[in-house]
């Protein structure tokens, strides 16, 4: 299944294309314009436009601001977070919206 | 005569009796593709997810690590082989056996020794059979793989990779699986998860052209560190799920084959009978012709 090309999702200049998935499926995926996650060494916040990241995930809660203002959560454990070309990809064993 | 007319009837039932079973487990394996199917589609972004990170430190970071770096002897390596539990599915398992005969052989060749994990009954009654050793063996619930074993396996198998050689650790890891193409193509696929050799998602950047800078937290080690049992899991999981698809579909094809053979065998034996049957009632007729013959000349 790796060959398969990825999730359609576009992101524009000033915004984030975030995929969240957990083992067995995708749990969430959409346009945001911020995500702020929890890492061994500390709170991130990713805006669009920011460097590429691969950072191990701390036991938390990811919170996405999308652009309406609205906040999706989600419970990550045992991932990580990569960033490249906003894209925003946060992978788990286990996740599941809050 | 009549006899002979019994057995022909005796085998017809049966065969009719064997093709309902087989009729049986053909529907049942078409219902469970689907599902099967929708469980590998449904892990394919985490698995994408997890080898496009893989990637992206392996060709952004010049890092020496483990996971990234080839040994330069490799003396042992682990084959991991996924079969099945059960059979009826044509020739699902005998390929993976014969595919790890023809690595085994190659390997060997290169002067490596080769150890096995088993996954499936299967593998592990032809090993069990031959006497041959595996380190490991998985049996169970190959049907509809848990994510749980697929973490034992790749809990096992990385505690062997980072083992140092002379405790018996491996530094080459082979798994070898059914890859479910279509509902009439499986195809085995013998893939050397480590050391790496995916480059996907990401590509190689251009001679001279400058890296971006990809910023590792905490850094670089540790990320690879946590990532090595992520992505060998990722990768056993969907061995397995992509298995117990090709698994459903090769038992369908198995059962579709074996149920057309036993409505042949029914149609042969219905002419044997008819035969037998017409060619009792001729016997007795001209038996009966005779002995009048017999009388009415006296």
């Amino acid at each position: 299944m790796a060959a398969s090309p990825a999730a359609p999702l576009e992101p524009g200049e000033h915004e984030l294309a975030i995929s969240i998935v957990s083992a067995d499926s995708e749990v969430w995926s959409g346009i945001a314009k911020q995500i702020i996650a929890k890492t061994t060494v500390g709170e991130i916040g990713i805006l669009a436009g920011h460097e590429p990241v691969l950072a191990i995930l701390a036991e938390g809660q990811v919170r996405v601001t999308l652009a309406s203002g609205e906040v999706v959560t989600a419970q990550a454990d045992d991932g990580f977070l990569s960033v490249d070309h906003n894209r925003v990809t946060v992978v788990a064993r286990a996740a599941a919206l809050v | 005569m009549a006899a002979q007319l019994r057995v022909y009837r005796q085998k017809i039932k049966s065969a009719q009796t064997t093709k309902k079973i087989t009729r049986a487990m053909e529907l049942i394996s078409a219902s469970r593709i689907q599902k099967a199917q929708a469980r590998v589609a449904a892990s394919g972004p985490y698995s994408r997810a997890v080898t496009r990170a893989v990637s992206a430190v392996a060709t952004y970071s010049n890092v020496d690590h483990i996971l990234t770096t080839e040994p330069e002897t490799i003396t042992r390596a682990a084959v991991v082989l996924f079969t099945s539990d059960r059979g009826l599915a044509g020739a699902f398992s005998t390929n993976i056996i014969r595919e790890s005969g023809e690595l085994t052989a190659r390997l060997e060749a290169q002067g490596k020794e080769v150890i096995y994990y088993l996954v499936g009954r299967k593998a592990a009654a032809y090993f069990l059979f031959r006497r041959r050793d595996a380190v490991q063996t998985w049996t169970g619930g190959t049907d509809n793989p848990e994510f749980a074993t697929a973490q034992e396996i790749g809990k096992t198998l990385v505690d062997k990779f980072v083992q140092s050689e002379d405790e018996g650790g491996v530094n080459e890891i082979h798994i070898i699986y059914n890859r479910f193409i279509s509902a009439l193509t499986q195809e085995p696929q013998v893939v050397r998860l480590l050391p790496l050799e995916v480059v996907e998602g990401v590509e190689a950047p251009e001679p001279g052209e400058s890296l971006p800078s990809y910023e590792f937290e905490p850094d670089v080690g540790d990320v690879l560190d946590s990532l090595l049992p992520v992505y060998i899991e990722s990768r056993i999981f969907n061995a397995m799920l992509q298995s117990a698809a090709a698994k459903h579909a090769a038992t369908q094809r198995a059962m579709h084959a074996a149920s057309d053979n036993a409505d042949k065998l029914i149609k042969d034996y219905t002419r044997l009978a008819n035969n037998a049957r017409q060619s009792e009632i001729t016997q007795q007729i001209s038996e009966i012709v005779g002995g009048a013959d017999a009388l009415a000349s006296k």
